[in-house]
């Protein structure tokens, strides 16, 4: 009973801001909203028992990802005088393509046979993650690696100053 | 509680982040969207490692995490250079391309 009182709470809180970050006008706000929907994603990691990837996400995503994004809109926005309007013109459009889709995922997940109880997880979940990644996973492991070196590298050659 | 609960969930969530990327005008907005489903794709994975239990959707999740980062910090980058370049971030005043 307490699972399902917190798994609601968590879904309002996540499909509320999830709304909010794509329909308020100000994109300072909407930024504030991911914040908090990003968080509420790592609650949902916490009821399935992934603590790891709930530490993960609130340092990566809730900490990092927000702080630059923030800065991106301070650099690039006018955050005085007039706004411009946030949105373009085709909110109907986007509004029944994303209601088809989810009616279609809507029909296909409810069509499908899926399981009632969760197994047992054998062992320490944190420990499995670790082992898998240094052994069976290691080479898309370094791959990764290597591409966010490659990518932090691209962003710093793009957002260096001009000389 | 099963599996159905969380898929929907991630379902709801995807599509809000769908609706945003197709709405917005701001390149920032578009990425916040784009956040926003790829964070639907790892509500996903991890309810489905959970309930299969087999830790290699974790491990899935890891990488996920990382690319997403690093794609925002690219993508921050390129809208910065956008911004210095052309004055403004709008993605309907971007047509440098266009014939």
């Amino acid at each position: 009973m307490t699972e399902q009182i917190a798994f609601a709470a968590l879904s309002i809180t996540l499909v509320g801001s999830a709304l909010a970050v794509v329909l308020s006008k100000n994109l300072f706000h909407a930024v504030l909203w991911l914040a908090l929907a990003l968080t509420g994603t790592a609650g949902v990691f916490l009821m399935l028992d992934a603590e790891f990837l709930a530490a993960v996400q609130l340092l990566l995503y809730a900490g990092g990802i927000i702080t630059i994004v923030v800065f991106a809109i301070v650099v690039t926005e006018r955050l005085i005088g007039e706004r411009l309007t946030q949105t373009n013109m085709r909110l109907g459009g986007g509004a029944l393509v994303s209601a088809v889709l989810f009616g279609f995922i809507l029909v296909v997940v409810g069509r499908q046979p899926l399981p009632a109880t969760r197994p047992e997880m054998p062992g320490d979940l944190t420990r499995a993650i670790g082992q898998a990644v240094l052994t069976r996973y290691v080479l898309p492991f370094e791959l990764l690696a290597v591409l966010m070196l490659t990518g932090l590298l691209g962003a710093i050659y793009f957002a260096r100053p001009e000389d | 509680m099963g599996l159905q609960p969380y898929l929907l969930l991630s379902a709801a969530v995807f599509c809000i982040g769908l609706f945003g990327v197709t709405t917005r005008r701001n390149t920032i907005g578009i990425l916040l969207g784009i956040e926003l489903m790829m964070n639907a794709v790892n509500i996903n994975l991890v309810a489905f490692a959970r309930y299969t239990a087999v830790a290699s959707g974790m491990v899935f999740t890891v990488f996920t995490i990382c690319i997403t980062v690093t794609e925002a910090a690219l993508g921050l980058a390129i809208v910065i250079l956008l911004f210095r370049v052309r004055r403004t971030v709008m993605a309907d005043h971007l047509d440098l391309l266009k014939g």
